[in-house]
């Protein structure tokens, strides 16, 4: 502190003023603090910032590594558009949201609201709806195509054949592909989503059931007036959470059926990465930064008018 | 010397209120506590007959279903890992039909060395959770108890990235691991391309400048007055006390690390170098079935062991660290 007047005489005169000269800066720690900062710098600058910026820049030029990049203007977006397949992944991706919302969203709600009332083995129930989680996605997916098996002695047409229903083509069928994905996608995550709600329905003060109580409500009541709202801020987020996870999902059509049967599961995720890695399309790198920054714009824009309609339900 | 003894003495408040009595879990509590923490259903309703018995025929019905559908998959995998390739397929749901095949696990082992991708695995995540650790650290050190003034700008830049979905890195990250800056070499096919860009996490970032912004500035002030310079702050009183964070983002960058799939199936092409996660998708055509689920189970049992022992962690922290009460 007392060096700042030692130092003052010596540099330029504009700059005394402002006392934003190099040698009190260095004095008072300023390059020390850039020297803890330096790893965030190097690695965001180098793969953070600079890749989305170059995002930006390169949906707006056509690049093939050989030969230097050309500025297109909108030609990429264009091209995009133009593509019939484009069309298709948009209807696959929200077909697959549509699902996984309609059967992974609620089932994780029963079941933390029938869980969070057992008295007896409460961790045996948590750790068994957790283990799917626990194991390396890619497994999962891997153990679930044998499950899917679409001969008579596949695992689940196995199980099928004792309740005398015939074989399903599972993920070898249009018709059956995506719900065979959603419904393994669900398996993966419901747990994680349940211990979500268990701890959130903890901390729901039992007052409020005493007094639902006192006002003579029933259990139908209890649950719809006062477990549900308190519920409330969490449900939205997860609600939110799973629509912009299930908008990139990837695993699932890239792993079960690569796109297949007749691209009824290519998704949005997996078109880009066939624009861009793969031989048929491969290297259309304008095209597949073009298309992850229209998804990234459309999910930004979807999560806005989410949380402003929302805000003025959770407010109250 | 001086200067530590504030830092250990949060240490030691640190832990009391969650954890309880240390050792020791509480798992029948008395009656009078269980009655306190009651959820939907009322001690009253509980001495309704009705109520009782509708809601342990749901329990016990949930838990059958639980059973079926968490547990009796794993159970399958490992049954059909020792089970003859013929017997998996031919009729899936018998129990050992023919025997038991306890070379598929050897031989997944030996011969598809899944040793090895695990041990890449754990290399992988390994390095992306020292990276992520150093540059969370040391930027939540520079920004929360340093405060250049430039810092809120920065915070920003960082906080700015967490609303852009990685996909859209897909591409230009994938060029830039391609041709690096300054290294001009690609970095293809060495750890680096997966190690470096982990660390580029905004999250961890906030995580840190949050939990240091907590910190007692007043700790800092004496720790400068008994002549700690910056790097003794950081090493000996900041990191010390951040333990509970720092355990917050290892957990975070390991369970990440050990699920990616799409960026190290882009980058690690040499089978030398794969974690199981890109590995196992490209053996499935070319090896038997029953070492195929061999290793599938090899694959599984060692996480599924690792969540049963430290089951309490994994659920808290599955509960954003909401008090799941076991």
């Amino acid at each position: 502190m007392t060096t700042s007047t030692d130092v003052r005489a010596t540099p330029a005169p504009e700059r005394q003023k402002r006392r934003h000269n190099p040698i009190t800066w260095v004095q008072r720690g300023g390059l020390t603090t850039l020297l803890f900062l330096l790893p965030l710098l190097i690695i965001f600058g180098v793969f953070s910032w600079s890749p989305i910026v170059q995002a930006v820049i390169m949906s707006f030029q056509k690049t093939n590594l050989v030969t230097p990049p050309i500025f297109v203007g909108w030609d990429n977006f264009v091209a995009v558009f133009n593509d019939p397949l484009f069309w298709t992944a948009v209807r696959n991706t929200a077909y697959f949201a549509f699902l996984a919302i309609l059967i992974g969203y609620p089932v994780p709600l029963v079941v933390a609201v029938l869980m969070s009332e057992v008295r007896r083995f409460k961790g045996l129930f948590s750790v068994l709806a957790y283990l799917p989680v626990v194991i390396l996605p890619v497994v999962s997916v891997l153990l679930w195509k044998i499950f899917y098996d679409a001969g008579p002695t596949g695992v689940f047409n196995t199980i099928l054949g004792w309740f005398h229903i015939p074989p399903q083509p599972w993920i070898q069928d249009a018709a059956t592909a995506m719900p065979s994905l959603v419904l393994q996608a669900t398996w993966a995550g419901a747990g994680g989503t349940i211990i979500i709600y268990l701890a959130a329905m903890t901390s729901v003060a039992p007052e409020l059931y005493d007094a639902a109580e006192v006002d003579g409500a029933s259990l139908w009541a209890k649950i719809w007036h006062v477990t549900l709202p308190q519920l409330r801020g969490i449900l939205f987020i997860t609600f939110i959470l799973q629509i912009i996870a299930t908008a990139q999902v990837f695993l699932q059509p890239y792993l079960f059926t690569g796109g297949g049967p007749a691209n009824s599961t290519t998704t949005i995720l997996l078109l880009i990465y066939q624009y861009a890695f793969t031989n048929s399309l491969g290297g259309a790198y304008g095209e597949a930064t073009a298309l992850s920054l229209m998804l990234a714009v459309f999910l930004a824009v979807l999560s806005i008018v989410y949380f402003r309609l929302t805000a003025r339900w959770s407010d109250q | 010397m001086t200067t530590t003894v504030p830092a250990q003495e949060v240490q030691v408040t640190e832990p009391l209120p969650d954890s309880g009595v240390p050792g020791k879990r509480p798992r029948r509590r008395p009656r009078a506590a269980e009655a306190e923490d009651r959820h939907i259903l009322s001690a009253a309703d509980w001495r309704r007959p009705r109520v009782r018995i509708t809601t342990n025929v749901l329990h016990v019905i949930l838990l059958i279903l639980l059973v079926l559908v968490g547990l009796f998959p794993l159970l399958w995998l490992f049954k059909s890992g020792i089970t003859p390739t013929q017997d998996t397929l031919t009729n899936p749901l018998a129990l050992f039909p023919n025997g038991v095949a306890w070379d598929n696990v050897a031989k997944a082992w030996n011969d598809v060395h899944i040793g090895d991708f695990f041990f890449n695995t754990i290399a992988m995540a390994a390095g992306e959770w020292a990276v992520q650790l150093i540059v969370a650290t040391t930027a939540g050190f520079a920004l929360s108890v340093l405060r250049p003034k430039y810092g809120r700008y920065l915070a920003g830049l960082v906080l700015a990235t967490l609303f852009v979905p990685a996909v859209v890195l897909l591409v230009p990250l994938y060029l830039t691991i391609l041709h690096p800056p300054l290294i001009g070499h690609s970095l293809i096919n060495t750890f680096w391309a997966v190690w470096l860009p982990a660390g580029a996490s905004a999250f961890n970032v906030l995580l840190v400048m949050r939990f240091f912004d907590s910190l007692p500035r007043e700790i800092f002030e004496a720790a400068r007055t008994d002549g700690a310079g910056t790097f003794r702050l950081f090493w000996s009183i900041v990191l010390p006390m951040s333990k509970p964070i720092l355990g917050v983002v290892s957990v975070f960058a390991i369970n990440a690390a050990w699920a990616d799939f799409l960026w190290p199936n882009l980058v690690l092409a040499d089978i030398h170098i794969q974690p199981l996660s890109v590995r196992l998708p490209q053996i499935q055509s070319s090896t038997d079935l029953g070492v195929y689920l061999a290793a599938l189970s090899i694959a599984t049992l060692i996480p599924v062991v690792i969540f049963l022992i430290f089951q309490r962690t994994f659920l808290r922290g599955g509960g954003l660290g909401g008090a799941v009460k076991g």
